[in-house]
């Protein structure tokens, strides 16, 4: 069979196991829509999570980061991974105790105040809604990569399907959809990993592989990866190029805005206990670092594979792969020295970086490009870095089935964390702007239906998300993390660890935190571009890592601030001396 | 202070000085070894990898995973210790 055939046969199999799942676990009360009714299994918990938080972006883009950034990659895989020690020991615990149905819940709560809940919310929709359009941007790779469908019809498709499994099982359909789709997902993750790694080291353990030597000549990987790579003027994989301050900063603002992402907190509201939620956020972890111990082997295979299969090949004798890419414009390739062959070397090969395609075919069958070349180096190559996990079944020349399993296993990650964000964003409008702010007197069933309502506008923004996708998806990954890392974190941490923490302090450290990091990026990423360089970055911290900052300031702010205004009431206190218990 | 709310106290304390030892090896091990001293501990080699990049890239995400399972077990032992106390004053 060939590759198409076989994923739509696997993209087929997997949907209707998700449906078959969220028909089977339907929610009928609010309790059930938003925490599944506080029965899930830590175990299952622990997976849910995993594919809650390991999004399209886990999934298809960070090996591909890491693979183009050699050592300064680890900020993700410390940050992403680091995160879950501060919720399991700082948040998870406590927040199960209080036992209410959302973040903004608690943050309401705790500071006595609609507009302490109100604040919480709006930090909770930029995060969530910017963390929805990434996926819906996997989606559409894979769709119109792997089925050929239009862009379009794969993001309407994928928006279906959550659609039909939020609306209709709420958080009980989802995690239970999650665990499957975690089970798949990890499959298609490890499977082709294991084979790569048995071809260039004969190790079958890619966390051990990477450090091998490899096979057909003892040397030791990382070692030859480093010379190729110096050879071509690039510097060594093994080393960083970011100024330390900044990894430092990433890597902090990661973990933080981790440990404050809605979609991943809520998921501790629904275990039965206190020592559940602790036991679900260790097995999260460790159904996490199952991907992630995992994603730096697969970037530094496909490295070295990518130079051995197209460095210095002719273009018309290059692997299929290439061009596949190219055809969907991921891939670009420019004849710089007219030799017919394919040149890696450091630095971008046009400017501006992406290809801009025009209809006109090159002497060998590549597509030309009309960007400006960049004669500055003999670099001749553009490869789009989200392509290198989907593509590297290929590079390695593995067995259609597997590239097929990696399709449905990128969709099984983009479509986990597209409900489980849905479903945070619209328990928030449903539950925390209608019913505690705006019209506490419905009924339960007018609330569920509410909240079913508010699943439907909210994919359909998301689905708009994905057809017209805004062109700064890829840099509003900053703003997620950052947000969550500079306003949600401290609010809660504070309102567990600190009694005397009040509304007042609160409030205005979430605003500030908010004000300051959205703000910072704003000018860097989007206003001027241009100037987003370490020399005029603050302290040389690049917007990335600015949430960590934002965390400090929100700190700094609320805790002044909190000395000068009246005091947390005593019954607050003794609801924070109730969560403190298990 | 009453009994009651001395052993609460004392709960609490024990806690809040477990996660603060536990989260002092998770930043020496992320914060420490990946990132400040990477570049020092990349002269050693481990399995084939320079040191200081396997801290950054495996080391610290295992430990991490280490580290949250002795705290459900001795957050276990804690709570439990606080049930038979409180139990026994009543």
């Amino acid at each position: 069979m060939s590759v198409q055939s076989l994923t739509y046969l696997f993209v087929g199999i997997t949907f209707t196991l998700y449906i078959i799942i969220a028909i089977r676990s339907r929610a009928g009360s609010t309790s059930e829509f938003y925490i599944a009714g506080k029965g899930v299994h830590p175990i299952a918990n622990g997976m849910a999570t995993a594919a809650d938080w390991m999004s399209a972006a886990s999934f298809i883009s960070m090996a591909g980061l890491i693979s183009f950034l050699g050592r300064d990659g680890s900020v993700y895989l410390m940050g992403w991974t680091g995160g879950y020690v501060l919720l399991a020991l700082l948040l998870a615990p406590y927040l199960r105790k209080f036992g209410q149905y959302t973040v903004p819940d608690f943050i309401g709560t705790r500071y006595y105040s609609s507009l302490a809940r109100i604040v919480a919310v709006i930090c909770l929709i930029i995060v969530s809604f910017t963390y929805v359009a990434g996926q819906m941007r996997g989606v559409g790779i894979v769709f119109s990569r792997f089925l050929e469908v239009d862009i379009n019809t794969g993001v309407i498709i994928g928006m279906a399907i959550v659609f039909f499994y939020a609306v209709l099982g709420g958080m009980k359909g989802i995690t239970y959809t999650q665990v499957a789709q975690y089970c798949v997902l990890i499959f298609a993750y490890l499977v082709p990993a294991v084979f790569i790694s048995i071809l260039i080291t004969g190790n079958p353990i890619p966390q051990m592989g990477f450090g091998d030597q490899l096979i057909n000549e003892p040397t030791y990987l990382l070692t030859k990866l480093d010379q190729v790579m110096m050879d071509l003027g690039f510097r060594a994989y093994t080393s960083g190029v970011k100024e330390t301050i900044d990894v430092f900063c990433i890597t902090a603002a990661l973990m933080l805005g981790t440990a404050g992402l809605p979609h991943v907190i809520v998921r501790f509201f629904t275990v039965p206990d206190v020592a559940a939620a602790r036991k679900s956020a260790g097995y999260a972890l460790v159904f996490i670092a199952i991907l992630y111990t995992t994603a730096p082997a697969v970037a530094s295979f496909a490295r070295i594979n990518l130079f051995e299969s197209t460095h210095n090949i002719t273009y018309t004798t290059a692997p299929e792969w290439f061009k596949n890419w190219e055809r969907i414009g991921l891939i670009a390739w420019k004849d710089k020295n007219q030799d017919g062959k394919i040149q890696h070397a450091a630095g971008n090969a046009f400017k501006p970086i992406k290809p801009i395609f025009s209809d006109q075919i090159g002497d060998f069958g590549q597509r030309e490009i009309s960007n400006e070349v960049n004669l500055n180096n003999n670099n001749e190559v553009y490869i789009d870095r989200d392509i290198i996990v989907l593509a590297s079944p290929e590079i390695a020349n593995l067995p259609p089935w597997i590239i097929a399993l990696v399709a449905a296993g990128a969709l099984a990650a983009a479509l986990s964390t597209a409900a489980g964000l849905l479903l945070v964003i619209s328990s928030a409008v449903s539950h925390d702007l209608i019913k505690k702010t705006f019209a506490k007197n419905i009924s339960e069933k007018k609330e569920l239906a509410l909240a079913r309502s508010s699943v439907l506008v909210a994919v359909v923004i998301a689905g708009l998300f994905g057809i017209y996708p805004p062109a700064f998806v890829a840099q509003v990954v900053a703003f997620a993390f950052g947000l969550a890392a500079a306003t949600l974190f401290p609010a809660i941490l504070m309102g567990i660890f600190s009694k005397s923490m009040n509304k007042e302090g609160a409030i205005a450290g979430m605003l500030t935190g908010l004000i300051f990091t959205f703000s910072y990026i704003l000018f860097f990423k989007f206003l001027n571009p241009q100037l987003n360089s370490s020399e005029y970055w603050l302290w040389g911290i690049s917007p990335e890592g600015i949430g960590f900052v934002g965390m400090l300031l929100n700190l700094l702010v609320s805790n002044l601030l909190r000395l000068i205004t009246p005091k947390t009431p005593i019954h607050v206190k003794e609801m924070v001396d109730n969560i403190r218990q298990p | 202070m009453d009994k009651f709310a001395e052993n609460r106290h004392q709960y609490w304390r024990s806690n809040l000085k477990l996660v603060f030892s536990l989260l002092l090896i998770w930043f020496s091990v992320s914060f420490g070894c990946g990132i400040l001293f990477a570049d020092y501990l990349d002269q050693f080699t481990f399995f084939g990898f320079k040191l200081g990049f396997w801290f950054a890239q495996q080391g610290s995400i295992y430990i991490f995973v280490f580290l949250i399972f002795i705290y459900i077990n001795r957050m276990k032992k804690l709570d439990e210790k606080l049930k038979s106390i409180t139990n026994k004053d009543e």
